[in-house]
Protein backbone atom coordinates (compact mmCIF):
# COMPACT_ATOMS: atom_id res chain seq x y z
CA UNK A 1 0.00 0.00 0.00
CA UNK A 2 1.07 3.52 -0.71
CA UNK A 3 2.13 5.35 2.42
CA UNK A 4 1.52 9.02 3.17
CA UNK A 5 4.37 10.85 4.90
CA UNK A 6 4.90 14.44 5.99
CA UNK A 7 8.21 15.44 4.44
CA UNK A 8 10.16 18.39 3.06
CA UNK A 9 9.54 18.49 -0.69
CA UNK A 10 13.28 18.47 -1.51
CA UNK A 11 13.76 15.30 0.50
CA UNK A 12 10.74 13.67 -1.14
CA UNK A 13 12.17 14.61 -4.54
CA UNK A 14 15.49 12.98 -3.64
CA UNK A 15 13.67 9.90 -2.36
CA UNK A 16 11.90 9.67 -5.72
CA UNK A 17 15.25 9.82 -7.50
CA UNK A 18 16.39 6.99 -5.26
CA UNK A 19 13.27 4.95 -6.06
CA UNK A 20 13.81 5.64 -9.76
CA UNK A 21 17.07 3.75 -9.26
CA UNK A 22 19.27 6.19 -11.14
CA UNK A 23 22.79 5.15 -12.06
CA UNK A 24 24.57 8.51 -12.06
CA UNK A 25 23.97 11.71 -10.12
CA UNK A 26 26.13 14.70 -11.00
CA UNK A 27 25.18 17.97 -9.34
CA UNK A 28 26.60 21.04 -7.71
CA UNK A 29 24.78 22.46 -4.70
CA UNK A 30 23.07 25.80 -5.18
CA UNK A 31 20.33 27.52 -3.20
CA UNK A 32 17.45 26.59 -3.19
CA UNK A 33 18.16 23.19 -4.75
CA UNK A 34 20.73 22.21 -2.08
CA UNK A 35 18.64 19.86 0.05
CA UNK A 36 17.90 17.62 -2.92
CA UNK A 37 21.59 17.09 -3.69
CA UNK A 38 22.56 16.78 -0.03
CA UNK A 39 20.01 14.08 0.57
CA UNK A 40 21.05 12.20 -2.54
CA UNK A 41 24.69 12.25 -1.46
CA UNK A 42 23.55 10.70 1.82
CA UNK A 43 21.49 7.93 0.27
CA UNK A 44 24.36 7.01 -2.03
CA UNK A 45 26.91 7.20 0.77
CA UNK A 46 24.92 5.01 3.15
CA UNK A 47 24.29 2.40 0.49
CA UNK A 48 20.55 2.94 0.02
CA UNK A 49 21.13 3.68 -3.66
CA UNK A 50 23.73 1.97 -5.81
CA UNK A 51 24.73 4.90 -7.98
CA UNK A 52 27.74 7.01 -8.85
CA UNK A 53 27.46 10.34 -7.05
CA UNK A 54 29.83 12.70 -8.80
CA UNK A 55 30.51 15.90 -6.83
CA UNK A 56 31.43 18.05 -9.80
CA UNK A 57 33.15 21.43 -9.61
CA UNK A 58 30.45 23.35 -11.49
CA UNK A 59 27.05 23.02 -13.10
CA UNK A 60 28.69 23.07 -16.51
CA UNK A 61 30.44 19.88 -15.45
CA UNK A 62 27.26 18.48 -13.90
CA UNK A 63 25.46 18.57 -17.22
CA UNK A 64 28.58 17.43 -19.07
CA UNK A 65 28.89 14.39 -16.80
CA UNK A 66 25.21 13.56 -17.22
CA UNK A 67 25.56 13.88 -20.98
CA UNK A 68 28.45 11.44 -20.98
CA UNK A 69 26.87 8.98 -18.59
CA UNK A 70 23.53 9.07 -20.39
CA UNK A 71 25.35 8.52 -23.68
CA UNK A 72 26.88 5.43 -22.09
CA UNK A 73 23.39 4.18 -21.24
CA UNK A 74 23.17 5.19 -17.57
CA UNK A 75 20.00 6.66 -16.07
CA UNK A 76 21.35 10.10 -15.15
CA UNK A 77 20.10 12.84 -12.87
CA UNK A 78 20.96 16.40 -12.03
CA UNK A 79 19.27 19.38 -10.49
CA UNK A 80 20.08 23.07 -10.24
CA UNK A 81 18.73 26.62 -9.97
CA UNK A 82 19.23 30.04 -11.50
CA UNK A 83 22.95 30.82 -11.99
CA UNK A 84 23.68 27.11 -12.05
CA UNK A 85 21.36 26.68 -15.00
CA UNK A 86 22.92 29.68 -16.71
CA UNK A 87 26.35 28.15 -16.28
CA UNK A 88 25.30 24.74 -17.59
CA UNK A 89 23.20 26.13 -20.41
CA UNK A 90 25.78 25.42 -23.11
CA UNK A 91 25.47 21.70 -22.44
CA UNK A 92 21.70 21.79 -21.83
CA UNK A 93 21.21 22.50 -25.53
CA UNK A 94 23.64 19.76 -26.56
CA UNK A 95 21.89 17.15 -24.43
CA UNK A 96 18.61 17.59 -26.25
CA UNK A 97 20.26 17.59 -29.66
CA UNK A 98 21.91 14.29 -28.72
CA UNK A 99 18.47 13.04 -27.59
CA UNK A 100 19.68 11.90 -24.16
CA UNK A 101 16.95 11.13 -21.59
CA UNK A 102 18.40 12.97 -18.59
CA UNK A 103 16.07 14.17 -15.85
CA UNK A 104 16.68 17.57 -14.28
CA UNK A 105 14.80 19.14 -11.41
CA UNK A 106 15.02 22.89 -11.68
CA UNK A 107 14.32 24.62 -8.37
CA UNK A 108 13.24 27.90 -9.95
CA UNK A 109 15.04 31.00 -8.73
CA UNK A 110 15.54 34.42 -10.24
CA UNK A 111 18.65 35.15 -12.28
CA UNK A 112 21.15 37.76 -11.10
CA UNK A 113 21.40 40.70 -10.99
CA UNK A 114 20.78 42.07 -8.54
CA UNK A 115 21.76 38.92 -6.75
CA UNK A 116 18.64 37.18 -5.51
CA UNK A 117 18.10 33.70 -4.17
CA UNK A 118 14.31 33.90 -4.28
CA UNK A 119 11.77 32.30 -6.52
CA UNK A 120 10.51 33.26 -9.95
CA UNK A 121 10.75 31.75 -13.44
CA UNK A 122 13.49 33.83 -15.03
CA UNK A 123 15.90 30.90 -14.97
CA UNK A 124 13.79 28.46 -16.98
CA UNK A 125 12.58 31.14 -19.37
CA UNK A 126 16.19 31.96 -20.23
CA UNK A 127 16.53 28.50 -21.81
CA UNK A 128 12.97 28.14 -23.07
CA UNK A 129 14.22 27.02 -26.48
CA UNK A 130 16.69 24.42 -25.25
CA UNK A 131 14.72 21.52 -26.74
CA UNK A 132 13.90 19.74 -23.47
CA UNK A 133 10.47 18.57 -22.44
CA UNK A 134 9.52 21.08 -19.73
CA UNK A 135 6.78 20.76 -17.12
CA UNK A 136 5.73 22.88 -14.17
CA UNK A 137 4.51 21.36 -10.93
CA UNK A 138 2.44 22.87 -8.15
CA UNK A 139 3.10 20.88 -5.02
CA UNK A 140 5.32 18.25 -3.45
CA UNK A 141 3.30 15.30 -4.63
CA UNK A 142 3.58 16.50 -8.20
CA UNK A 143 7.36 16.82 -7.84
CA UNK A 144 7.63 13.28 -6.47
CA UNK A 145 5.38 11.86 -9.20
CA UNK A 146 7.17 13.66 -12.02
CA UNK A 147 10.51 12.06 -11.28
CA UNK A 148 9.01 8.73 -12.41
CA UNK A 149 6.86 10.26 -15.13
CA UNK A 150 9.85 12.24 -16.39
CA UNK A 151 12.09 9.21 -16.84
CA UNK A 152 9.22 7.18 -18.25
CA UNK A 153 8.62 9.76 -20.99
CA UNK A 154 12.26 10.64 -21.59
CA UNK A 155 13.40 7.04 -22.02
CA UNK A 156 10.49 6.03 -24.25
CA UNK A 157 12.07 4.88 -27.53
CA UNK A 158 9.59 7.08 -29.35
CA UNK A 159 10.73 10.13 -27.40
CA UNK A 160 14.37 9.99 -26.22
CA UNK A 161 14.56 13.56 -24.99
CA UNK A 162 15.71 15.15 -21.72
CA UNK A 163 13.00 16.12 -19.26
CA UNK A 164 12.96 19.15 -16.98
CA UNK A 165 10.68 19.51 -13.98
CA UNK A 166 10.20 23.07 -12.77
CA UNK A 167 9.46 23.43 -9.08
CA UNK A 168 9.38 26.77 -7.33
CA UNK A 169 12.35 27.43 -5.08
CA UNK A 170 11.69 27.76 -1.33
CA UNK A 171 7.89 28.02 -1.57
CA UNK A 172 7.97 24.45 -2.80
CA UNK A 173 11.45 23.05 -2.20
CA UNK A 174 11.58 24.01 1.48
CA UNK A 175 8.06 23.33 2.69
CA UNK A 176 6.86 20.21 4.45
CA UNK A 177 3.93 18.58 2.72
CA UNK A 178 2.10 15.27 2.91
CA UNK A 179 3.52 13.02 0.18
CA UNK A 180 2.03 9.71 -0.85
CA UNK A 181 4.93 7.35 -1.51
CA UNK A 182 4.68 4.62 -4.12
CA UNK A 183 5.65 1.06 -3.34
CA UNK A 184 8.92 0.13 -4.99
CA UNK A 185 7.34 -2.66 -7.04
CA UNK A 186 4.88 -0.19 -8.54
CA UNK A 187 7.72 2.16 -9.45
CA UNK A 188 9.68 -0.72 -10.97
CA UNK A 189 6.71 -1.77 -13.06
CA UNK A 190 6.04 1.77 -14.28
CA UNK A 191 9.70 2.52 -14.90
CA UNK A 192 11.60 -0.46 -16.32
CA UNK A 193 15.40 -0.21 -16.73
CA UNK A 194 16.61 2.18 -19.41
CA UNK A 195 17.28 0.48 -22.75
CA UNK A 196 19.18 3.00 -24.88
CA UNK A 197 18.79 2.94 -28.64
CA UNK A 198 22.41 3.93 -29.07
CA UNK A 199 25.09 3.97 -26.42
CA UNK A 200 28.82 4.42 -26.24
CA UNK A 201 30.29 0.95 -26.07
CA UNK A 202 33.54 -0.39 -27.57
CA UNK A 203 31.74 -3.43 -29.02
CA UNK A 204 29.43 -1.23 -31.10
CA UNK A 205 31.31 2.00 -31.79
CA UNK A 206 29.24 5.03 -32.74
CA UNK A 207 29.94 8.74 -33.01
CA UNK A 208 27.81 11.13 -30.97
CA UNK A 209 28.05 14.88 -31.29
CA UNK A 210 29.63 15.08 -34.71
CA UNK A 211 29.55 18.37 -36.58
CA UNK A 212 27.08 19.28 -39.29
CA UNK A 213 27.84 21.55 -42.20
CA UNK A 214 25.30 24.02 -43.60
CA UNK A 215 24.32 21.26 -46.04
CA UNK A 216 22.92 19.18 -43.16
CA UNK A 217 22.31 21.41 -40.11
CA UNK A 218 18.81 22.46 -41.16
CA UNK A 219 17.79 18.81 -41.44
CA UNK A 220 19.13 18.10 -37.93
CA UNK A 221 17.07 20.97 -36.51
CA UNK A 222 13.93 19.83 -38.32
CA UNK A 223 14.39 16.36 -36.85
CA UNK A 224 14.92 17.86 -33.40
CA UNK A 225 11.88 20.13 -33.36
CA UNK A 226 9.71 17.32 -34.74
CA UNK A 227 10.96 15.02 -31.99
CA UNK A 228 9.73 17.46 -29.34
CA UNK A 229 6.36 18.06 -30.98
CA UNK A 230 5.91 14.34 -31.55
CA UNK A 231 6.66 13.63 -27.88
CA UNK A 232 3.21 14.96 -26.93
CA UNK A 233 1.21 11.70 -27.23
CA UNK A 234 3.84 9.85 -25.20
CA UNK A 235 3.69 12.46 -22.45
CA UNK A 236 -0.09 12.04 -22.40
CA UNK A 237 0.26 8.26 -22.34
CA UNK A 238 2.72 8.33 -19.43
CA UNK A 239 0.40 10.64 -17.48
CA UNK A 240 -2.61 8.44 -18.24
CA UNK A 241 -0.86 5.28 -17.11
CA UNK A 242 0.41 6.99 -13.99
CA UNK A 243 -3.11 8.16 -13.22
CA UNK A 244 -4.55 4.68 -13.74
CA UNK A 245 -1.99 3.38 -11.28
CA UNK A 246 -2.22 6.06 -8.59
CA UNK A 247 -5.45 7.96 -9.19
CA UNK A 248 -3.43 11.13 -9.79
CA UNK A 249 -4.06 12.28 -13.36
CA UNK A 250 -2.06 15.07 -14.97
CA UNK A 251 -2.83 17.08 -18.10
CA UNK A 252 -0.89 19.53 -20.29
CA UNK A 253 -3.39 22.27 -19.43
CA UNK A 254 -5.47 22.04 -16.27
CA UNK A 255 -8.56 24.04 -15.50
CA UNK A 256 -10.21 25.16 -12.30
CA UNK A 257 -13.84 26.25 -12.42
CA UNK A 258 -13.67 27.42 -16.03
CA UNK A 259 -17.19 26.28 -16.96
CA UNK A 260 -18.96 29.38 -18.22
CA UNK A 261 -16.01 31.62 -17.31
CA UNK A 262 -15.81 34.87 -19.30
CA UNK A 263 -12.54 35.80 -17.62
CA UNK A 264 -9.70 33.32 -17.38
CA UNK A 265 -6.58 33.70 -15.29
CA UNK A 266 -3.52 31.83 -16.57
CA UNK A 267 -0.72 30.71 -14.24
CA UNK A 268 2.21 28.32 -14.03
CA UNK A 269 3.75 26.61 -11.03
CA UNK A 270 2.94 26.69 -7.34
CA UNK A 271 1.20 30.09 -7.37
CA UNK A 272 -1.61 28.30 -9.18
CA UNK A 273 -2.74 26.91 -5.83
CA UNK A 274 -2.94 30.42 -4.38
CA UNK A 275 -4.85 31.55 -7.46
CA UNK A 276 -7.59 28.99 -6.81
CA UNK A 277 -8.45 30.87 -3.60
CA UNK A 278 -8.90 34.07 -5.60
CA UNK A 279 -11.13 32.22 -8.08
CA UNK A 280 -13.23 30.87 -5.20
CA UNK A 281 -13.77 34.31 -3.72
CA UNK A 282 -14.54 35.94 -7.09
CA UNK A 283 -16.99 33.19 -8.02
CA UNK A 284 -18.54 33.57 -4.58
CA UNK A 285 -19.17 37.20 -5.50
CA UNK A 286 -20.82 36.08 -8.75
CA UNK A 287 -17.89 36.84 -11.08
CA UNK A 288 -17.54 34.39 -14.02
CA UNK A 289 -13.81 33.89 -13.48
CA UNK A 290 -11.88 30.63 -13.93
CA UNK A 291 -8.27 29.47 -13.80
CA UNK A 292 -6.13 27.76 -16.43
CA UNK A 293 -2.79 26.30 -15.41
CA UNK A 294 -0.11 25.51 -17.96
CA UNK A 295 1.61 22.35 -16.79
CA UNK A 296 3.34 21.38 -20.04
CA UNK A 297 5.50 24.23 -21.29
CA UNK A 298 7.34 22.31 -24.03
CA UNK A 299 6.00 20.92 -26.26
CA UNK A 300 3.43 23.71 -25.90
CA UNK A 301 -0.12 22.35 -25.81
CA UNK A 302 -1.68 24.77 -28.32
CA UNK A 303 -4.90 22.81 -28.93
CA UNK A 304 -5.56 22.03 -25.28
CA UNK A 305 -4.96 25.65 -24.37
CA UNK A 306 -7.32 27.02 -27.03
CA UNK A 307 -9.99 24.64 -25.82
CA UNK A 308 -9.49 25.68 -22.19
CA UNK A 309 -10.04 29.39 -22.90
CA UNK A 310 -12.62 28.95 -25.66
CA UNK A 311 -15.43 30.76 -23.84
CA UNK A 312 -13.38 33.65 -22.45
CA UNK A 313 -13.55 37.32 -23.46
CA UNK A 314 -10.62 38.29 -21.27
CA UNK A 315 -7.46 36.29 -20.54
CA UNK A 316 -5.28 37.54 -17.71
CA UNK A 317 -1.82 36.00 -17.87
CA UNK A 318 0.49 36.04 -14.90
CA UNK A 319 4.14 35.76 -15.88
CA UNK A 320 7.02 35.28 -13.48
CA UNK A 321 9.71 36.49 -15.84
CA UNK A 322 10.17 39.51 -18.06
CA UNK A 323 11.31 39.78 -21.64
CA UNK A 324 13.27 43.03 -21.41
CA UNK A 325 12.36 45.48 -24.10
CA UNK A 326 9.88 42.97 -25.48
CA UNK A 327 6.17 42.28 -25.28
CA UNK A 328 5.95 41.56 -21.52
CA UNK A 329 6.34 38.06 -20.17
CA UNK A 330 7.23 34.91 -22.13
CA UNK A 331 4.05 33.05 -21.15
CA UNK A 332 1.83 35.87 -22.39
CA UNK A 333 3.79 36.01 -25.65
CA UNK A 334 3.15 32.34 -26.17
CA UNK A 335 -0.52 32.72 -25.43
CA UNK A 336 -0.93 35.68 -27.75
CA UNK A 337 0.60 33.70 -30.58
CA UNK A 338 -1.49 30.64 -29.69
CA UNK A 339 -4.68 32.70 -30.02
CA UNK A 340 -3.69 35.11 -32.78
CA UNK A 341 -5.25 33.15 -35.62
CA UNK A 342 -8.57 32.67 -33.83
CA UNK A 343 -11.49 34.39 -35.47
CA UNK A 344 -12.84 35.46 -32.08
CA UNK A 345 -9.90 36.27 -29.90
CA UNK A 346 -10.12 37.25 -26.22
CA UNK A 347 -8.45 40.41 -24.94
CA UNK A 348 -5.13 39.46 -23.33
CA UNK A 349 -3.69 41.35 -20.38
CA UNK A 350 -0.35 40.43 -18.86
CA UNK A 351 0.93 40.91 -15.32
CA UNK A 352 4.48 40.14 -14.36
CA UNK A 353 4.24 39.29 -10.69
CA UNK A 354 5.98 37.41 -7.93
CA UNK A 355 9.41 38.36 -9.22
CA UNK A 356 12.29 37.23 -6.99
CA UNK A 357 10.04 35.90 -4.28
CA UNK A 358 7.75 38.87 -3.84
CA UNK A 359 4.60 37.50 -2.30
CA UNK A 360 1.47 37.12 -4.41
CA UNK A 361 -1.57 36.67 -2.16
CA UNK A 362 -5.08 35.67 -3.25
CA UNK A 363 -6.12 39.36 -2.96
CA UNK A 364 -3.41 40.24 -5.48
CA UNK A 365 -4.95 37.93 -8.06
CA UNK A 366 -8.34 39.48 -7.38
CA UNK A 367 -6.78 42.90 -7.84
CA UNK A 368 -5.08 41.92 -11.11
CA UNK A 369 -8.31 40.58 -12.53
CA UNK A 370 -10.21 43.71 -11.51
CA UNK A 371 -7.57 45.98 -13.04
CA UNK A 372 -7.67 43.98 -16.28
CA UNK A 373 -11.46 44.28 -16.39
CA UNK A 374 -11.44 48.02 -15.74
CA UNK A 375 -8.61 49.16 -18.00
CA UNK A 376 -9.30 48.59 -21.72
CA UNK A 377 -6.79 47.45 -24.33
CA UNK A 378 -3.98 44.95 -24.26
CA UNK A 379 -1.05 45.82 -22.07
CA UNK A 380 1.40 44.46 -19.57
CA UNK A 381 2.74 45.75 -16.31
CA UNK A 382 4.94 44.76 -13.42
CA UNK A 383 2.35 44.15 -10.78
CA UNK A 384 2.73 46.12 -7.57
CA UNK A 385 5.80 48.11 -8.65
CA UNK A 386 6.26 51.33 -6.66
CA UNK A 387 6.00 54.34 -8.96
CA UNK B 1 29.81 4.68 -48.37
CA UNK B 2 27.30 7.07 -46.76
CA UNK B 3 24.95 9.18 -48.83
CA UNK B 4 26.36 12.63 -49.63
CA UNK B 5 25.24 14.99 -46.90
CA UNK B 6 23.37 17.36 -49.21
CA UNK B 7 21.06 14.48 -50.17
CA UNK B 8 20.16 13.29 -46.68
CA UNK B 9 16.59 14.17 -45.60
CA UNK B 10 15.69 14.94 -41.98
CA UNK B 11 13.81 11.66 -41.67
CA UNK B 12 16.89 9.68 -42.61
CA UNK B 13 18.97 11.01 -39.73
CA UNK B 14 19.55 8.68 -36.81
CA UNK B 15 18.14 9.68 -33.43
CA UNK B 16 20.44 12.38 -32.04
CA UNK B 17 22.36 12.38 -35.34
CA UNK B 18 24.32 9.39 -34.11
CA UNK B 19 26.76 8.07 -36.68
CA UNK B 20 26.74 4.29 -36.61
CA UNK B 21 28.75 3.70 -39.78
CA UNK B 22 32.46 3.64 -38.85
CA UNK B 23 34.79 5.73 -40.97
CA UNK B 24 32.18 7.60 -42.94
CA UNK B 25 34.15 10.82 -42.48
CA UNK B 26 35.99 9.54 -45.56
CA UNK B 27 32.96 10.57 -47.60
CA UNK B 28 33.44 14.20 -46.66
CA UNK B 29 34.96 16.18 -49.53
CA UNK B 30 37.41 18.53 -47.79
CA UNK B 31 38.49 19.41 -51.31
CA UNK B 32 35.45 21.72 -51.38
CA UNK B 33 37.30 24.18 -49.15
CA UNK B 34 40.08 24.77 -51.66
CA UNK B 35 40.68 28.13 -53.33
CA UNK B 36 44.14 27.16 -54.64
CA UNK B 37 45.40 23.76 -55.70
CA UNK B 38 48.84 22.18 -55.70
CA UNK B 39 50.48 21.45 -59.03
CA UNK B 40 53.17 18.78 -59.04
CA UNK B 41 56.30 18.92 -61.16
CA UNK B 42 57.59 15.37 -61.22
CA UNK B 43 60.90 16.40 -62.81
CA UNK B 44 61.97 18.28 -59.70
CA UNK B 45 60.82 15.61 -57.24
CA UNK B 46 63.53 13.70 -55.36
CA UNK B 47 61.02 11.26 -53.80
CA UNK B 48 61.85 12.28 -50.24
CA UNK B 49 58.25 11.90 -48.99
CA UNK B 50 58.33 15.11 -46.92
CA UNK B 51 55.10 16.41 -48.46
CA UNK B 52 53.38 13.12 -47.65
CA UNK B 53 54.41 13.40 -43.99
CA UNK B 54 53.33 17.02 -43.61
CA UNK B 55 50.01 17.00 -45.48
CA UNK B 56 47.38 17.44 -42.73
CA UNK B 57 44.67 15.73 -44.79
CA UNK B 58 46.61 12.71 -46.00
CA UNK B 59 45.80 13.96 -49.47
CA UNK B 60 49.13 12.88 -50.85
CA UNK B 61 49.72 9.33 -51.96
CA UNK B 62 53.16 7.83 -52.48
CA UNK B 63 53.12 5.68 -55.58
CA UNK B 64 54.99 2.39 -56.05
CA UNK B 65 57.86 4.16 -57.81
CA UNK B 66 58.24 6.70 -54.96
CA UNK B 67 56.76 9.65 -56.79
CA UNK B 68 53.65 11.26 -55.40
CA UNK B 69 50.10 12.07 -56.39
CA UNK B 70 47.66 14.64 -54.93
CA UNK B 71 44.13 13.49 -54.11
CA UNK B 72 42.06 16.57 -54.88
CA UNK B 73 38.93 15.04 -53.29
CA UNK B 74 40.57 15.71 -49.93
CA UNK B 75 43.27 18.34 -50.59
CA UNK B 76 41.98 21.54 -49.04
CA UNK B 77 44.63 23.74 -50.56
CA UNK B 78 46.55 24.76 -47.45
CA UNK B 79 49.89 24.93 -49.28
CA UNK B 80 51.86 23.15 -46.58
CA UNK B 81 53.28 20.64 -49.09
CA UNK B 82 54.55 23.56 -51.17
CA UNK B 83 56.16 25.14 -48.13
CA UNK B 84 57.84 21.89 -47.04
CA UNK B 85 59.05 20.51 -50.37
CA UNK B 86 62.86 20.96 -50.44
CA UNK B 87 63.07 21.15 -54.24
CA UNK B 88 60.10 23.38 -55.05
CA UNK B 89 58.47 20.50 -56.92
CA UNK B 90 55.00 21.72 -55.94
CA UNK B 91 53.46 25.12 -56.61
CA UNK B 92 50.01 26.54 -55.87
CA UNK B 93 47.72 27.85 -58.59
CA UNK B 94 44.32 29.49 -58.21
CA UNK B 95 41.40 27.10 -58.57
CA UNK B 96 40.01 29.07 -61.53
CA UNK B 97 43.21 28.51 -63.53
S1 LIG C 1 47.87 21.72 -50.28
FE1 LIG C 1 47.68 21.06 -48.15
S2 LIG C 1 46.04 19.60 -48.22
FE2 LIG C 1 46.66 19.87 -50.32
S3 LIG C 1 48.12 18.25 -50.65
FE3 LIG C 1 49.29 20.05 -50.03
S4 LIG C 1 49.51 19.83 -47.83
FE4 LIG C 1 47.90 18.42 -48.45
S1 LIG D 1 58.43 16.98 -50.72
FE1 LIG D 1 58.81 17.57 -52.83
S2 LIG D 1 60.53 16.36 -53.38
FE2 LIG D 1 59.76 15.43 -51.55
S3 LIG D 1 58.34 13.86 -52.30
FE3 LIG D 1 57.14 15.68 -52.01
S4 LIG D 1 57.15 16.67 -54.00
FE4 LIG D 1 58.76 15.19 -54.02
Amino acid sequence: MATRVGMEVSIAAAEAVKQANVDVIAAYPITPQTHIVEHLSEVVNNGELDAEFIPVESEHSAMSVCTGSSAAGARSFTCTSSQGLALMSEIVYITSSLRLPILMLLANRSLSGPLSIWNDHTDVMSIRDCGWIQVFVENGQEVYDHVFIGYRVAEDRNVLLPFMVNLDGFVLTHVIEPIEFLDQEIVDRYLPPYQPKYSLHPDHPVTMGAFATPALYTETKKAQTESLTEAMPYVLKAWQEFGDMTGRYYHPVETYKTEGAKVVLVTQGSLSETATLAIDSLQGAGEPVGLVKIRLWRPFPFEEFKEAVAGADLVVVMDRAISYGGPGGPLASEIRSALYAQEKRPRIVNFIAGIAGRDVAPEDFVHMIQQAQERPGEWYELYGVRE
Amino acid sequence: MAKPEHEITWKELNVGCVIDEPGNAAAYRTGDWRSQRPVYNKDRCIRCGTCYIFCPDMAIKILADGYIEHDLYYCKGCGICVEECPTDAITMVDEEE
